[in-house]
This record gives C-alpha cells, sequence and structure tokens, in this order.
C-alpha cells in the first residue's frame, strides 16, 4: 500500500511539473517570445549572480567553519617529522587554487549577467587576442612550476634511502582480510626472512622462515596489542600483504602505502608526538572537549580517549572498513623497556614443537645461559629445603643421544652435564642418580638396555670431567615410569629422557 | 533578420539544385523503411545517437539509485532500511528481534562498484561520446552518415550487449562484482577473496569487452568519418570545436582501449586458465596458492593507462559541447578556436603520460613519481587555457541564458571547482595523505561526474531540436539546472573537508573508528542532498520523454541560429540528411557579429575581400 501512495505521489508531482512546464510556456506565448527571452535573460542573471554571492560565501565559511578538520590547520598536526612538509605544499596549493577560484567564479558569474541580451543588446567580435592567451599560459605555468618544484622536493626528501649508518627501528606489517599482523625485529634489530608457503594457520600466520636465524628472536604482537613507536625515532615499516591488496595507513603521520601480495612496499618515518602530547594539543580544541560517546553524556571527553589508529586504504573486501588497530607513540625509553618485555614467536610458540627444525639440532645461546640458571636453581630447591615437599627428581631437559643409539650428542649435552659438573664440583656432598627412560616403542627388554646404557654414557662423561663415581649411580628404567602417554608423538617425546636423582644431598 | 534568412536558404537552394520546401524528397525512399529497420537495427547516425543517449538516460537513472541506496546506509546508518527489501531481497539483513534492517557490506560494495562502472562507461562513454559524436560529426561536417553504417550500427548493440549482461550480473546470488570499478587483482581474480570475484566478476568483464568493443567499432568510424567525409571547404581549421573534441576522444579510445582489454584478457587467464600474471605469494582461505611471479601492480599500470585517457575520454566531448553551445548562446566566436584545439590536442597527448598518478601509493618505485607528478600538473596549463577562453567567450557576449546556456557555464564552474582540486591531488607529495579519501571522491565527481553531465546535459537541450523536431520545456530545463547545481556542490563540497580529514573511501561504516566517525551530520546532509539530486534528475528525464511527444515543434530550420551544418538539414530527419547536394562550406563555425551580421553560417560565401578562418 504504502508503495501504491508514493507511486501515486510521484506521477502527481509530474502532472504537477508537466502543468507548471505547460503554463509557463503558455504565458511566454502571450507576453511574445521575444520580451520573454530578455525577462527571462534578467531573471536567469541575477540568480546567477545570486549563486555566485550564496557559493563562494558559502565555499569561505564552510573553510572557516571547517578549518579544523583541515591538516595542518586546527588539531590534526602531523605526528610525524615529514607530515609538515605535506602542509606546507597544501598550503601554498590552496593559496594559489584559491585565488583563481574566486576570481574565475567572480568573471564567469559577472559575466553572464552583465552580458545577457537585453533590449537592443549587441556582442563585440572578438575572437582572439594573442599578448592576452600568452600572459594566461604563462601565469598557469609559472605557478605549476612553482608547486611542481616544492612538491617534488618534498616526496624526494620523503622518500629518500636510507643512509648506511642511519639507525632505524624496522617493523613489519602485514595485512590480510581483515586485520594487520605487526611484527618487531627483536634484539638483532634484523627482521627474518619469511615465504607464504610456510604459513601455517594459527601456527605460523606469517610464514617465517625458522631455519632463518634472524627470524627466531622476532616478535609479533598480538591482535589487540597496540604498535608501539619511540619518539623521535625513524621507523622503516616494511609493508607487505597475504591475500589481497591492502594499505597501510596512518592519517595522523600522513603516511599511506599500499600492501602488495608479493612485492613488499616501504615507508620511513619519524613519530615526532607522543599519545599523551598529542593528546595535550587536543584538550585545547573546544569540539575534542565533548564527550567521547554522544550518547553518553557522562562519557570522558574526545581528547582523553584519543588514539593514534592505523587503517586499510584500499578495497580489499566486504571487512575493508573495519582493519584498526591502535598505535602508542613513547618516549624511548618508555619504548625500550616496552621491547624488552616482548616475547620472541619462536621461543614462545614454536621451540620444540613439531614445527621446529633446530628441536634436539642445536641450543641457543639463551637457552644455554637460562638453563643453567635453572637447574642450578631446581637443584639447590631441594637442597635447601626442609620440608620435604620438593622433588628429588629433576628432569636433564637438553641431554640428547644420537637417534637409534646409546651415544651422546656431545655437542648438544655437553652444556647441561658441563652445569651438572659445576654444581657437584660446588657441592661435594651430593649424590646422584642418572636415571633412562625410554618410551615403549619395540620391546620392553630391549628398551631397559637401551636406556641403562644412555644413562652410562651420561655418566661416562661426568666422571671423565673429574666428577669422582663413587657420587654417580647410572640406572636404566626402560618404558617403566612414563610421564605421558605413549599414544602419540609429544607424548612419547616426554617420555624418553634422561633424569637426575638426588640420592642425598 | 529577415532577408538574411532569405539569402542563406537561395543559397541552399542554388547549391542544392532544389527547394527543399517544395520536395518530400524521401518520399519513396525504401531504404531502411520498415519499422525494425528504422527504428530498432537502424544503420542511420540519427538513430543511433538517439538509441544511445535513451539507452544511456536508462543506464544513468540505475546508476544514480544505487548511489542513493548506498548513500542512505553512509548518512543514515542506524536507520531501517527494511523498506527496500522488497528490491533488494537478501541483501537487506533484517535484525530478527529489532526488525532493523541493514545493507549488507558485501552488497553495499557491489552497489558501489556498479555505480562507478556504470556511469563511467555505460553513461557518461556511451551515452555522452556515443549520441553526440554519432549526431553530430556527419551533420558538422557535412556527410550524408558514418563512413560505415554497419559498423556504426554494430557498436550500438555491442553496448546493448554489454549492458544486458552487465544487467545480469545484478540478479546473481553470489551478487555482482564488488571489488571497485577499478578492478584491482588480487581481490578481482581470487573468488576465494569475494563473493562478487565468481560469477559477478566473470561476467563483468564479459560485458566490458563487449564494451570495448563497441568503442572501438564506433572510434574507428568517427575518426574515419572525420578524416575522409568533410564537405567542400570544411578543412580541418574550420571544423566546429564538437568534432575535434570527439576526434581526438576517438584517437584516445582507440589507443587505450586495447589496452584495458588486454589486462582484461591476462586477468581472465588468472582466473581461469592457472596462469600468474598478476598474483604472487598469496596465502587465502587456508590455502597458499601455487602461483608465483606476478604482480599485481602490472594490472594497475594496463588499467590507468586505459583509466586515465577514460576520463579525459568523458570529459573531451563535452568541452566541445559547451564551447559551441557558450558561442552560440552568447552570440560570439569563441574565444582563441586555435588554442582550443591545441589544448584539446596537448590534453589528449598528455593523458597517456599521467596515468601513474593514480599509483603514487601503489608501490610503485618513488622515483618513478618525479615524472608522473611533472606531467599531470602540466595539464593544469591546457585545462587553464580552456577556462580562460570559456570566460572570455562570454565577455562582450549578448548571452541568452537559456537552459543549454545555463548548463554550459555551469560545467565551467564544475570544471574550475573539480579541476583546481586535481593539483593537490597530482601533486604527490599531499596525494600521501589526500590518496583514497574523500577528498578523491569529491575532486573526481565534480571534474568528470558533474561536469561531464553538465555538458551532457548542455547539448541534450540544445540539440534536442535537432534530435526530436521539439523543445524540451525551458522552465523545467530552469528547475534541473539550479536543482541539480546546488545539490551536486552540496553533496562534493562538504566531501572535501571529510577528506581532508583523513577519512577513507570505500569505508561501509566510519563506526571503528575514532578518527573517522564523528562526520555523521555532514553525512546526512549529503545524502539528503543527494536524494533531491536524484529527483531533480526525474524531472530532467520526465521533461525529456514528455517532450518527444508533446513539446513545442521546431518550426524553423535553425531556431537558435547557429552557424554550424547541422542546422542546414530539413526539421523532418532524412535518410543522407541534405536533400540533393551537400552544402559547400566557405568559412568557420564562429562567425557572430560580425560585420553587422548577427551570424554568418558556414555555407554561406565570403564577401569580398573576407576572410574565411580567424
Amino acid at each position: 500500500m504504502i508503495y501504491l501512495i508514493a507511486l501515486a505521489i510521484i506521477v502527481l508531482l509530474a502532472i504537477v511539473l508537466i502543468q507548471i512546464g505547460r503554463i509557463s510556456d503558455l504565458s511566454d506565448r502571450i507576453k511574445g517570445e521575444e520580451v520573454a527571452e530578455l525577462d527571462n535573460n534578467t531573471t536567469q542573471g541575477k540568480a546567477m549572480v545570486a549563486f555566485m554571492v550564496a557559493f563562494l560565501v558559502f565555499c569561505i565559511w564552510s573553510a572557516w567553519h571547517y578549518k579544523n578538520v583541515m591538516f595542518g590547520f586546527g588539531p590534526l598536526t602531523s605526528a610525524s617529522e615529514h607530515g609538515f612538509e605535506l602542509d606546507w605544499i597544501f598550503l601554498i596549493t590552496l593559496i594559489f587554487t584559491g585565488i583563481v577560484f574566486v576570481i574565475t567564479h567572480i568573471l564567469l558569474f559577472w559575466y553572464s549577467y552583465r552580458y545577457r541580451k537585453v533590449k537592443g543588446s549587441t556582442a563585440k567580435f572578438f575572437a582572439h587576442d594573442t599578448k592576452l592567451e600568452m600572459i594566461w599560459t604563462a601565469i598557469p605555468a609559472v605557478v605549476m612550476t612553482i608547486l611542481v618544484a616544492n612538491g617534488l622536493v618534498a616526496w624526494n626528501r620523503i622518500f629518500k634511502p636510507i643512509g648506511p649508518d642511519q639507525k632505524v627501528i624496522n617493523i613489519e606489517a602485514t595485512g590480510y582480510q581483515f586485520a594487520w599482523d605487526i611484527r618487531y625485529p627483536g634484539p638483532d634489530g634484523k627482521l627474518g626472512n619469511k615465504d607464504y608457503r610456510n604459513i601455517i594457520p594459527g601456527v605460523n600466520d606469517l610464514g617465517l622462515d625458522w631455519n632463518d636465524e634472524a627470524a627466531l628472536d622476532d616478535i609479533i604482537l598480538a591482535g589487540s596489542d597496540k604498535i608501539v613507536f619511540a619518539k623521535d625515532s625513524t621507523v622503516h615499516v616494511r609493508i607487505t600483504a597475504k591475500d589481497v591488496l591492502h594499505n597501510f595507513y596512518l592519517p595522523h603521520f600522513r603516511l599511506k602505502m599500499d600492501a602488495v601480495p608479493g612485492i613488499p612496499t616501504s615507508f620511513t618515518f619519524r613519530p615526532i608526538k607522543t599519545t599523551d602530547e598529542y593528546k595535550e594539543e587536543l584538550r585545547k580544541y573546544p569540539e575534542f572537549q565533548t564527550p567521547s560517546d554522544p550518547k553518553d553524556p557522562t562519557s570522558p571527553p574526545r581528547w582523553e580517549v584519543f588514539q593514534y589508529e592505523l587503517a586499510c586504504a584500499e578495497l580489499c573486501g566486504k571487512g575493508h572498513y573495519s582493519m584498526r588497530r591502535i598505535v602508542d607513540v613513547v618516549p624511548r625509553s618508555e619504548y625500550d623497556t616496552w621491547i624488552k618485555g616482548q616475547k620472541s614467536f619462536y621461543f614462545t610458540n614454536i621451540r620444540n614443537t613439531k614445527y621446529d627444525p633446530w628441536k634436539g639440532k642445536k641450543l641457543f645461546a639463551s637457552e644455554i645461559e637460562s638453563r643453567a640458571v635453572e637447574l642450578k636453581s631446581d637443584i639447590d630447591a631441594f637442597v635447601n629445603d626442609n620440608s620435604g615437599s620438593v622433588s628429588r627428581t629433576i628432569l636433564l631437559k637438553h641431554i640428547f643421544y644420537n637417534t637409534g643409539s646409546s651415544s651422546l650428542n656431545d655437542n648438544l649435552s655437553r652444556y647441561e652435564l658441563d652445569n651438572l659438573v659445576k654444581i657437584l664440583n660446588d657441592k661435594p656432598n651430593l649424590r646422584v642418580e642418572l636415571a633412562g627412560h625410554t618410551d615403549s616403542v619395540g620391546d620392553a627388554a630391549s628398551n631397559m638396555t637401551l636406556s641403562q646404557e644412555r644413562a652410562q654414557k651420561a655418566m661416562d662423561y661426568l666422571i671423565a670431567k673429574g666428577i669422582s663415581s663413587s657420587r654417580l649411580v647410572a640406572k636404566g628404567y626402560g618404558q617403566t615410569e612414563p610421564i605421558d602417554t605413549n599414544d602419540t608423538e609429544e607424548g612419547r617425546e616426554k617420555n624418553r629422557r634422561t633424569e637426575l636423582r638426588i640420592l642425598s644431598k | 533578420m529577415a532577408h538574411l534568412v532569405s539569402q542563406e536558404e537561395d543559397i541552399l537552394i542554388k547549391e542544392q539544385g532544389y527547394d527543399d520546401h517544395f520536395h518530400e524528397h524521401h518520399h519513396g525512399d525504401k531504404y531502411q523503411s520498415s519499422f525494425i529497420f528504422h527504428y530498432i537495427f537502424s544503420m542511420d547516425h540519427k538513430v543511433i545517437a538517439r538509441q544511445f543517449l535513451v539507452t544511456g538516460i536508462i543506464w544513468a537513472i540505475i546508476g544514480a539509485a544505487m548511489s542513493v541506496i548506498f548513500r542512505f546506509q553512509l548518512g543514515f546508518p542506524e536507520e531501517s532500511l527494511a523498506w527496500i527489501k522488497p528490491l533488494l531481497g537478501k541483501w537487506i539483513v533484517v535484525d530478527p528481534t529489532t526488525g532493523v534492517g541493514k545493507l549488507a557490506p558485501e552488497f553495499y560494495y557491489a552497489l558501489v562498484t556498479m555505480h562507478g562502472t556504470i556511469i563511467v562507461f555505460f553513461v557518461l562513454t556511451a551515452g555522452l561520446s556515443g549520441t553526440f559524436s554519432n549526431l553530430l560529426i556527419p551533420l558538422q561536417i557535412g556527410a550524408r552518415d558514418m563512413a560505415s553504417p554497419f559498423l556504426n550500427m554494430l557498436s550500438y548493440w555491442f553496448f546493448f550487449l554489454a549492458g544486458i549482461i552487465m544487467f545480469y550480473s545484478l540478479f546473481l546470488s553470489t551478487g555482482p562484482f564488488s571489488g571497485g570499478w577499478v578492478a584491482y587483482p588480487p581481490l578481482s581474480a581470487l573468488p576465494q577473496a569475494s563473493s562478487g570475484s565468481g560469477t559477478g566478476m566473470t561476467l563483468w568483464i564479459v560485458s566490458l569487452v563487449m564494451f570495448v568493443v563497441s568503442v572501438l567499432l564506433g572510434g574507428i568510424n568517427y575518426i574515419t568519418t572525420i578524416l575522409n567525409l568533410r564537405t567542400k571547404g570544411m578543412s580541418m581549421w574550420r571544423m566546429p570545436l564538437p568534432i575535434w573534441a570527439f576526434f581526438v576522444t576517438a584517437i584516445l579510445g582507440l589507443l587505450s582501449f586495447p589496452v584495458l582489454a588486454s589486462g582484461f584478457f591476462m586477468l581472465v587467464f588468472d582466473r581461469s586458465l592457472g596462469t600468474s600474471f598478476f598474483l604472487s605469494d598469496i596465502f587465502i582461505a587456508g590455502q597458499a596458492l601455487d602461483r608465483v611471479g606476478g604482480s599485481p601492480i602490472l594490472f594497475q599500470h594496463l588499467f590507468w593507462f586505459l583509466g586515465h585517457p577514460e576520463v579525459y575520454i568523458i570529459i573531451l566531448p563535452a568541452m566541445g559541447i559547451v564551447s559551441e553551445v557558450m558561442s552560440v548562446h552568447a552570440r560570439k566566436p569563441i574565444f582563441g578556436y586555435r588554442a582550443m584545439v591545441y589544448s584539446i590536442m596537448a590534453i589528449g597527448f598528455l593523458s597517456f603520460l599521467v596515468w601513474a598518478h593514480h599509483m603514487f601509493m601503489a608501490g610503485v618505485n618513488p622515483f618513478l613519481s618525479n615524472f608522473f607528478v611533472f606531467f599531470t600538473l602540466i595539464i593544469a596549463v591546457p585545462s587553464a587555457i580552456k577556462v580562460f577562453n570559456w570566460i572570455t567567450t562570454l565577455y562582450g557576449g549578448n548571452i541568452r541564458l537559456n537552459t543549454p546556456m545555463l548548463f554550459a557555464i555551469g560545467f565551467v564552474s564544475m570544471f574550475i571547482s573539480g579541476g583546481l582540486t586535481g593539483i593537490y591531488l597530482g601533486n604527490s607529495a599531499i596525494d600521501i595523505q589526500m590518496h583514497d579519501t574523500y577528498f578523491v571522491v569529491a575532486h573526481f565527481h565534480i571534474v568528470m561526474g558533474v561536469a561531464a553531465f553538465f555538458g551532457m546535459f548542455a547539448g541534450v537541450y540544445h540539440w534536442y531540436p535537432k534530435m526530436y523536431g521539439r523543445f524540451m520545456n525551458e522552465t523545467l530545463g530552469k528547475v534541473h539546472f539550479w536543482g541539480t547545481i546546488i545539490c551536486a556542490y552540496a553533496i562534493f563540497w562538504p566531501m572535501h573537508y571529510i577528506g581532508m580529514a583523513g577519512v577513507p573511501r570505500r569505508y561501509y561504516s566510519f563506526d571503528t573508528f575514532d578518527a573517522f566517525k564523528h562526520f555523521g551530520e555532514m553525512n546526512k546532509v549529503i545524502t539528503i542532498f543527494a536524494i533531491l539530486a536524484f529527483f531533480f534528475q526525474l524531472v530532467f528525464v520526465l521533461n525529456f520523454f514528455y517532450s518527444i511527444w508533446f513539446g513545442r515543434k521546431m518550426k524553423t530550420k535553425n531556431p537558435w541560429h547557429a552557424n554550424t551544418l547541422e542546422w542546414t538539414t530539413p526539421i523532418e530527419h532524412i535518410h543522407g540528411n541534405w536533400p540533393g547536394n551537400i552544402p559547400t562550406v566557405h568559412r568557420w563555425a564562429y562567425d557572430y557579429n560580425k560585420d553587422e551580421r548577427e551570424y554568418v553560417q558556414q555555407h554561406v560565401p565570403l564577401r569580398e575581400g573576407e576572410i574565411g578562418d580567424h
């Protein structure tokens, strides 16, 4: 029904319009077409001038009214160093184009009125004027030269390659449908290699190559974490995409660059205002003192909840409008603390899982270091304990045997065993048992033998390092004492182990 | 005046060997006289022109209606759109508890994509250039018809076919293509990336390939006709400016559309045959694709190698039309005719050297941008010359402020406003911030959307008597003009501010971002004016179709007292345009108010000592 009424209204309007048209035609004919034309010229000419005045007033008023959203003029000052160059070129362009805009519009509409056909008027035959044409070819040419020169100087400064001894923080942003992954390089300052064929959803979403040591200390921010930049430290963002085009867009930093699958792009910039400093600037403007949630008058003012934002600016599918990340700019010292507190993705999520190519093949300096401390504290805990609540059994995590044999992998196991030597030397009263365990694969008797032999090999190493054999016992338990299920590879892996049992302290 | 008219008629009668007032020459002419061949599969350029125009109008209504729907989403995101569910069906997702209907984001993007594709290609390329090139080229250069009427007919029917295919794609269950009118891969290449990139994209490409065929058939015909079929005396430097504009436009189309087509073919191969022209290192939908070595940026180069000339393919015909309309109604020669022609050529030439200014932020080498900034901003010079020349054409004129003239003046205003913002965007440093924001939307809508439409309207109102033998209603025309210019500025002017604040285009909703969500009021106002603007266009449509049958009749051959040859043809269309011989041309097209004569038509011989050129 409502559609019918709408249709009826439209039809009615159409009839009204046609009648208006016919009546005006008729009245023109009554007036005489000549008179009607002249009347019309005057009405339309006046309308043109009125429109021109209203339009120019509207343009200038609105520009003044909205100056606070125009970049460079109000609260939205640049948060990056290069942004001011853009703002400057924007300003000179605004001045030149503003002048041209006003002058041409005044002439256009004024001439339309001034030279309208009135009774007895005629036109001039004025077909060309070389001098005039030269002038208005030269003026735009000169203005354009100024703008191009300024623009290109700024552009090339912004995209100047990073010098060999310039210090930058390298980070990487990877866009995908519909979010961003942000990677920091870790202490080595280098982003490790990645390859999209390595991607395993939920395990290695960026496809980092764990064979590349530079990748091992890389930090990947969780989806809800803020991206942190240090004030006054140059950042080099490597921008990549996983599926379709995206665009790394930081509006407050005047920064934008497409993320292209297969072709990494980059942008180098220097944040110059911390989030807190920017907030303080916004605070001065009345529109930022209004409630941040227009529907809730008790919500905190806009300046207080302000945050820098990362957005996507290249159409990437139905969720394009929702790829938001928050950016935080902090003083350098705070940044350094923050970055130190971040955990390497590899060591938190990949190390010693089945995705780890280094598992059982390599120990990293940090692991060796922290393991020495850990082993010592485990043993100390038992030694110093009087309550009896601390277990006497300590897993020797870093003892490795060559596959299928009882021979010790000296290269990897020596760290753990050397640590043990050191502790045994420090605590001469300690007597320990080295306990070998296997999983349940194979027959129990041979597993028993294998575990016995392996424990013996570890003991032999300690003896060779000068520990008295009287303080050591090597014992194989075969598959009799599993600590996990033997049905899964992970469980079996845990069951194959060498333990330290403190016999007396 | 009476003396003048009769003198001209005398010349025509003498030259043509008979007086067409007394002879109904086309009686007994059996050529294409059956209804089907006269009105449908016609090879007559005047019929084909009207076919292009009417088809263009229908597409313009569809394209504009789409923009109204997505403006509802942007301006009134909280309001229910359930009322439009009968039309859009499942694309309006109604919340079962509240009953509030929302436009699905997929379909929002589909509407935006279709709006762009339809308006750019079907309306402003086919509807504008197709209509007026067809109508005016033979009539203004003094030819019986196009060089190949048959190819000309095919040109329309390929366009029609393209339209049918695109229209069909709107009804697919996976929706029409939704990856933006620029169709950048990998989004457009991979159905996994977006539901519209499946069958919707296939039909989109097929449709546009048909469209490219249409443009090429038309273009080669326009060029051949202009070069070979000019009447005696019609030297290149005597051609009216619309013809120059159509000529350069056709050359641009002929050189650039095949590049687009090649890009499309490569995209088809990537989509269907497993090639990797535009694909590399892609992990999508849980799977690493076995495609390496391609470059998504390559497609952008191919696309914009058409895409940039395309905006001049759209605007040059409008410029030509406006130059002619303005000169006729100002009763003055167009100022700086040669400068106007050289500007058209310069713009046409430069349009091939600037395509990468769409790609400053696309990941191309920043060094390359230097050249593209340079050439882009050079275009401002010929554009400025044209603007100054139009304004000077008005200076000292004897202006009739009727509807075609109002639209011609409106065109210049729009071209200035939109052209000046191009100076910001063409400067790569500013483009870092402005790229893909609403500033860009405002810029190109004003300069190639609204301006081109104004040029088209000026042409339609001006040549309507030539097309239909009747006038459009002046009062409704003025309602249309004032409504449109006010609404157009009210829609697009505020978008500059939104863009300067950094709000990106192609956002379904702004609420996610603190930086973008505080323009609700402005977006409301824009939407309201967009709806109003749509209704003002319906006034035009009403006026157009009503006047075909009921408009004021054209009583004399040359109602505007214009100089060009189309106004020497009989009111009643005949095949071959002129009964008897074709008129001979003796002068350029802009002898208005020269030597005490109000106007001197091109076929009037020179007086002693008079110079026929300028």
